[in-house]
C-alpha cells in the first residue's frame, strides 16, 4: 500500500464543510437531549431515516417539495415525542448505561420496521435533487446543496442560540443540563424542559434529513446509522453536555470526513472511518474532557 | 400564611430520619431547627420539598403538599435555599437570579429591586459569572434566588455552613434584614446559639424527633444548649 498523497482541492473543502455543518446540527440534537436527561440517544439517526423515507414518500406520491418537507417534520416530530414518552420519562434516573441500551434498542427496533415496511433496497428522495446542481464560482464548481447547508446550519445555530440565551425556557434548558435537581427545586418544570429539548432536538433531525437526502436520495433502512456512529464520536470529542463544544466537535469530525472522504484515493476510502476513529481516540487521549470543553471548576469558598 | 408540619415521618429503607415530628412557622417569624448532624433537620426540609419518602402532612395554609413533585412544591410558595447554595457557576448573577422566577406565582411585571436593595452585592455583580463570587456572596445570590419568587414561606438549609465567621455575620444580618417582611422562615442550622437568638422558636432535634425547643432568650444559657445537643 502506498502512502496516500493528499490531494485536497476547493471542492473537497466545500464538502467537507457541507458534512461539517449537517454533522454539527446532529451533534446539536443529540447533545440537547443528553443535556437535559444525561441520556445519549443513539436512535437519533433513525430519527433521520424516518424523516428521510418520508421525503422519499412524498417524492414518489408525486407531491410538491414544501409538502414533503412538511410531512418529513410531521413524522420526525412525533417520532421524537413517542420515544419522550414511551422511553426517555419511564426510563428517567435510569443508570447512563440502561438508558444507553434503551436507546440501541429503540434504534433497532425502528430500523426493523423500515425493513419490514420498505425493504432493504430503499426508496429514492428525489424532489430536491436538483440542489445537487452545481454553481461555478470562479472555476471551482460548489454543489447548490453545500452552500445551502452551511447557510440552513448557520440559521438553525443562531436560532437555537438566541432560543437558549435570551428566553425563559431556554434559560431553564441551560440551568437543567447543568444541575437537573436544583433547577426542579427552584420551580424549573422538568417535563416542559425535557419536551421542550426533545422537540428542539426533533426538528433539527428533521432538517438534517432533508439535506441528509439530497446529498444520499437513496434512502435506506441503514441511512445516516453511520453519520451518527461519526456525530456521537465528534459530540464526545467536543464535549457532550455543553452546546458549544457538541456542535464544534461536530462540524470538527464531520469536516474530517469530509475532507479526508474526498482526498484519499478511491482504493484507500474504505478506510476512512478507521482514520477517523483513530482520530478520535488519539483526542481523548490528549484531552479526556474534550477538545473543546475549556471550562475549569470555578468553585470558591 | 402559615407553614404546618404534623406528625412528620420520614424513612430511607431502614433509617427512620424523622420521628413524629409537628411544628408551625407563621408569616413574620423566623422558626430554628437545630441539633446535632444525622438528627433529621436536613431530611425534614427535604421532605417539605418533595424530596423525600415522607408521611404524616406538611400544610401551606390549607393545601396539602406531601406528595407534590419538587417543583410543583416552588410553585406553591415555598423557595428553598439549599445546602452547599447550589448556585450555577457558568451561569450570570442576574441569570442566576431569573431562575428564581420560575417559582413565582404572581405574573405581574418582575421588579428585582427590592431584592437588589436587600443584597446590593448582587446587583454590582449582576453581570458577572456567579462562579467568580465568593462563598459569602454566592450564599447571599442563593438567598436573593429564592425571595425573587416571593414565597410564603422560605426554608434555609445551612446557610453559614463552610462559610468563614466574618462571613456567616453577613448572612445572619441578610436574615436580619427579611425578618418582618411578612415570610414564614425555616431555619436549619448547625450554628446553635446563633440561631436560637435569631428565631422566634429553635426546635432541638435529636434521634430524628423533637426534644426539646428554646427561645430567644436561652441562646445566653450554654449549659441549656449543651444539655439539649447531649440528651
Amino acid at each position: 500500500m502506498t502512502l496516500a498523497i493528499l490531494n485536497i482541492d476547493w471542492q473537497t473543502l466545500a464538502d467537507g464543510l457541507a458534512l461539517g455543518a449537517i454533522y454539527a446540527l446532529m451533534a446539536v440534537g443529540i447533545g440537547l437531549v443528553f443535556g437535559v436527561l444525561r441520556l445519549v440517544n443513539f436512535a437519533y439517526g433513525q430519527l433521520v431515516m424516518a424523516g428521510a423515507f418520508a421525503l422519499a414518500l412524498a417524492s414518489q406520491w408525486g407531491w410538491p417539495v414544501w409538502a414533503g418537507i412538511v410531512l418529513c417534520f410531521a413524522v420526525v416530530l412525533a417520532l421524537s415525542v413517542a420515544m419522550e414518552h414511551l422511553v426517555f420519562r419511564p426510563l428517567r434516573g435510569h443508570s447512563p448505561a440502561v438508558m444507553l441500551v434503551a436507546t440501541f434498542a429503540v434504534a433497532f427496533l425502528l430500523q426493523s420496521i423500515a425493513l419490514l415496511w420498505f425493504g432493504s433496497l430503499g426508496k429514492i428522495a428525489t424532489s430536491l435533487a436538483s440542489l445537487n446542481r452545481p454553481w461555478t464560482l470562479s472555476g471551482v464548481d460548489i454543489r447548490k446543496i453545500t452552500i445551502v447547508a452551511v447557510i440552513v446550519a448557520a440559521l438553525c445555530l443562531l436560532l437555537l442560540h438566541l432560543l437558549l440565551e435570551r428566553t425563559e425556557v431556554g434559560l431553564h434548558m441551560r440551568a437543567a443540563s447543568m444541575d437537573f435537581s436544583t433547577s426542579r427545586m427552584l420551580g424549573v418544570r422538568a417535563n416542559r424542559v425535557i419536551s421542550f429539548a426533545v422537540l428542539i432536538s426533533g426538528a433539527l433531525a428533521a432538517v438534517v434529513a432533508v439535506m441528509l437526502t439530497v446529498q444520499t436520495p437513496l434512502v435506506t433502512p441503514d441511512f445516516a446509522l453511520r453519520d451518527t456512529i461519526v456525530v456521537l464520536a465528534g459530540v464526545v470529542v467536543g464535549g457532550l453536555n455543553r452546546p458549544i463544544p457538541a456542535t464544534l466537535g461536530g462540524f470538527t469530525i464531520g469536516f474530517a470526513t469530509g475532507v479526508l472522504g474526498g482526498a484519499l484515493p478511491t482504493n484507500q476510502s474504505q478506510y476512512l472511518p478507521t482514520f477517523v476513529f483513530v482520530a478520535v481516540i488519539l483526542v481523548l487521549l490528549v484531552r479526556p474532557r474534550g477538545l473543546f470543553d475549556f471550562s475549569r471548576s470555578v468553585e470558591r469558598v | 400564611m402559615t407553614l404546618t408540619v404534623g406528625n412528620l415521618d420520614v424513612r430511607y429503607g431502614g433509617v427512620h430520619a424523622v420521628r413524629d415530628l409537628s411544628f408551625t412557622v407563621a408569616p413574620g417569624e423566623i422558626v430554628g431547627l437545630i441539633g446535632p448532624n444525622g438528627a433529621g433537620k436536613s431530611s425534614t426540609l427535604h421532605a417539605i420539598m418533595g424530596l423525600a419518602p415522607a408521611s404524616g402532612s406538611v400544610r401551606l395554609g390549607d393545601r396539602e403538599l406531601l406528595g407534590l413533585r419538587p417543583e410543583d412544591v416552588a410553585r406553591s410558595g415555598i423557595a428553598l435555599v439549599p445546602e452547599g447554595r447550589r448556585i450555577y457557576a457558568e451561569l450570570t448573577v442576574e441569570e442566576n437570579l431569573r431562575l428564581g422566577l420560575a417559582g413565582r406565582r404572581s405574573r405581574a411585571a418582575v421588579d428585582l429591586d427590592p431584592v437588589y436593595e436587600l443584597f446590593p452585592i448582587v446587583r454590582e455583580f449582576r453581570a458577572r459569572q456567579a462562579g467568580a463570587l465568593s462563598g459569602g456572596q454566592q450564599q447571599q445570590l442563593a438567598i436573593a434566588r429564592a425571595l425573587v419568587a416571593e414565597p410564603d414561606v422560605l426554608l434555609l438549609d445551612e446557610p453559614s455552613l463552610g462559610l468563614a465567621p466574618s462571613v456567616v455575620d453577613v448572612v445572619f444580618a441578610a436574615l436580619e434584614a427579611i425578618k418582618g417582611r411578612g415570610f414564614a422562615v425555616l431555619l436549619v442550622e448547625q450554628r446553635a446559639q446563633r440561631t436560637v437568638a435569631a428565631s422566634n422558636r429553635s426546635h432541638v432535634l435529636g434521634g430524628g424527633a423533637l426534644q426539646l425547643t428554646l427561645g430567644p432568650g436561652d441562646a445566653g444559657d450554654t449549659e441549656k444548649l449543651v444539655a439539649a445537643y447531649l440528651s
